[in-house]
């Protein structure tokens, strides 16, 4: 049916869906929805274990009874290698020392693997090496065993290095995704969205200048010292990729619970609100390399709070929601203007908005 | 942020939540015609504090959702030539073609760079002179000026190998084609501030005399959503037909003159497919004839290919007002933001996908 208006009512339909299940794109690297679908299609399945299994960010692994391990591995691209706040080397130790102590570990040992590309500089690597070896030492890690392989010009992005981190998990401390309770309160360590745009800008795609500096940081002392007040902490986890609202999305799966964020409280600097307003990007969804967010007993909450703003990497802590026995799985966000939204994990790869 | 923390004051937004609240009597139908507003809406949950008379429908006014389908096969095409450079603004990347979209292209090797400005795509046409570099020139009336002015640097620059793919629409022949379809039930307009911003909105008041429906020039923040709804309100209330501004900051009668200038300058109205809806004649712009050289589709040899589009999917339906993404049997099951039937779940300003991040 044509009106005379020229619109086609009858025949409106859109075109098939695209589920990009033949071959990889950057979506699948974007740490959000597709990201989780390749892991539970493509590597779940194959590996099948109970350590893999809980989706924590590092595997809790006990070798005998008398020890619990963690464990994990973080492979690390970043262009440009060096940007303000950090480069590839600082965000290759502390990225695993942060994912090794979210299950309340201490981080002892890293191990890297670098892939060189053909015709790097040898300063360049110089460079990348002696910020490992200050952030290694600042985390308190030492890095025990290394492999290089060399690719050819073109092949790699100047350098790729991939960190693998164990700790010994604190004594008493039961940690993970899964173990968040109806009532906790929701912790977010300092603002967010800082790495991600340090990084944009650093590629000079932003078209301005800003002093925003990427947040990386190794983030056990921290840790450390709120396990020291409360050892009753459920959960522990560093928003990185997909940002704070996909790690939120996580852990609602995870515990089967749901997560009631105030969107009033959460800090963000205002360079980094100014150009995500300019570029169309949410700061929710932008990573930190140096955050973490804490889900503990809600009277335990000033006590944590306290003691986490006293140390260099918890200065911003603040208080930002509470855990929920409902809407199971999802994460509600209320808004600046007092109404409620769902907030959901990002979907593929973030693309700024148009207009 | 300031200009910005002022327009999201929880207070001012309640003040006028509440004025609108004291104003309606009766139920109505307004359409936000921009995604950006769309966007905001959802985003700050501003539908759920209005009054249960006002029904908020959504607009077809995102230009990647209502890009057609065989613009985007051509862009396929275009992109996946290797001596192509293909520049685009992100959102478009996730729009399906036929069977592709721009990320298998690039994953199938293809040079796809998402760019923040036009100017940016001539600055690589001029840092490649061995490439053929080609912008996605999408947008309404918002993104035009700078799409011109990227023409208008090549030529003063003398680039030979810049050249933009159109796929320019317009808002008013939209509200027309709108407001004369026999199912019709929009009752006022929120007009694209943005949109305004550059044409100021002279357009509009023979489209108000024409079809006795009132039109507010609206803004993006809450602040502004809401005091666009209130001026409306008001209007139909007051049985007063007229085109009201509430987002005097950015928006003048004349809009910006030697924008618009640059546009009739490069550009030239003509017929415009907008994918769902149709054809709706005069809706778009297009390169004019003296441009040809910057023309993509005529530089490239590209030929349209039909497809087969999901049955499921009611896109066309949202983009005209006539039903809600959660009216859709496919919402949230078979069409996702990642798995998208339809370009409204594909940008993240279209409607489906504001509903899907926003309200689950």
């Amino acid at each position: 049916m044509k009106d005379e208006g020229g619109m086609n009512i009858e025949s409106a339909v859109c075109a098939p869906p695209l589920p990009h299940g033949e071959q990889i794109v950057m979506g699948h690297g974007a740490g959000g929805r597709m990201s989780r679908r390749l892991i539970e299609q493509a590597f779940l399945p194959a590996f099948q274990n109970p350590a893999l299994s809980a989706g924590n960010d590092a595997a809790l692994v006990m070798p005998d009874s008398r020890q619990r391990l963690s464990i994990s591995t973080d492979a690390h691209v970043v262009s440009p290698l060096f940007f303000p706040g950090g480069d590839i080397g600082r965000l290759a130790v502390c990225g695993t020392v942060n994912d090794v102590a979210m299950l309340g570990a201490r981080p002892l040992y890293l191990t890297a693997g670098f892939i060189l590309e053909e015709g790097l500089p040898m300063a360049t690597l110089q460079r990348v090496i002696e910020s490992m070896r200050l952030a290694a030492e600042e985390a308190g890690v030492q890095i025990v065993a290394g492999d290089t392989k060399v690719v050819q010009k073109g092949k790699a992005d100047g350098l790729y290095i991939t960190t693998t981190g164990v700790g010994v998990v604190r004594e008493g401390v039961e940690v993970g995704g899964a173990n968040a309770r109806a009532g906790d309160a929701v912790i977010l360590s300092g603002t967010i969205g800082d790495h991600g745009i340090a990084v944009l800008g650093a590629r000079g795609e932003l078209g301005f200048e800003s002093s925003i500096r990427s947040d990386v940081a190794p983030l056990n002392h921290l840790i450390e010292a709120v396990l020291d007040v409360c050892p009753n902490v459920h959960v522990l986890r560093d928003p990185t990729r997909g940002g704070l609202a996909t790690t939120l999305n996580e852990i609602a799966l995870q515990s089967n619970l749901g997560i009631l964020l105030d969107e009033q409280t959460l800090p963000v600097h205002p360079q980094v609100a100014a150009a995500c307003e300019m570029l169309g990007f949410d700061p929710l969804y932008i990573a930190n390399e140096g955050k973490l967010v804490c889900m503990v007993p809600r009277e335990e909450a000033e006590k944590v709070l306290g003691v986490m703003r006293k140390t260099r990497y918890g200065e911003g802590a603040v208080l930002i929601g509470e855990v929920a026995a409902e809407p199971k799985g999802c994460v509600l966000l209320k808004t600046v203007i007092g109404s409620t939204r769902v907030l959901d994990m990002l979907a593929g790869e973030m693309l700024p908005r148009i207009c | 942020m300031k200009y910005v923390t002022e327009y999201r004051d929880a207070a001012l937004v309640k003040g006028v939540i509440e004025e609108i609240r004291r104003t309606v009597t009766r139920p109505w139908t307004l359409m936000e015609i921009c995604g950006g507003q769309t966007h905001a809406i959802v985003r700050h949950g501003i539908d759920q504090l209005l009054p249960r008379e006002i029904e908020l429908v959504h607009g077809p006014g995102c230009p990647v959702c209502v890009t057609p389908l065989e613009l985007i096969d051509k862009a396929l095409a275009i992109a996946s030539r290797p001596d192509v450079i293909f520049c685009s603004y992100g959102d478009m990347l996730r729009v399906p073609g036929s069977g592709r979209d721009l990320f298998s292209v690039r994953a199938q090797g293809g040079d796809v760079r998402v760019v923040y400005s036009p100017l940016d795509a001539v600055s690589l046409a001029e840092q490649n002179p061995e490439k053929q570099v080609v912008f996605f020139a999408i947008g309404f009336e918002t993104t035009a000026p700078p799409n011109v002015m990227s023409v208008l640097q090549a030529q003063r620059r003398g680039l030979k190998n810049f050249s933009i793919l159109v796929s320019h629409v317009r808002v008013p022949p939209a509200i027309e084609a709108i407001l004369s379809s026999p199912t019709n039930r929009v009752q006022g307009f929120l007009l694209a501030g943005h949109v305004c911003a550059v044409m100021g909105y002279w357009e509009y008041p023979p489209l108000v005399e024409r079809f006795k429906v009132p039109m507010t020039v609206t803004g993006f923040e809450p602040l502004d959503v809401v005091q666009g709804i209130l001026v409306t309100v008001q209007m139909l209330e007051a049985g007063r037909v007229e085109v009201a501004n509430a987002y005097q900051r950015a928006v003048t009668f004349e809009g910006l003159k030697p924008a618009q200038a640059a546009i009739n300058r490069v550009f030239m109205e003509c017929d415009r497919k907008w994918r769902g809806i149709g054809e709706i004649p005069m809706s778009g712009w297009c390169l004019r004839p003296e441009f040809d050289e910057f023309n993509a589709e005529k530089r490239f040899d590209v030929e349209a290919v039909c497809a087969e589009e999901s049955p499921l999917c009611i896109a066309g339906q949202i983009l005209q007002g006539l039903k809600k993404p959660l009216d859709c049997p496919a919402f949230g099951k078979e069409c996702t933001p990642e798995r998208p039937l339809g370009a409204t779940m594909v940008s993240s300003e279209g409607a489906c996908a504001a509903y899907y991040k926003y309200k689950g």
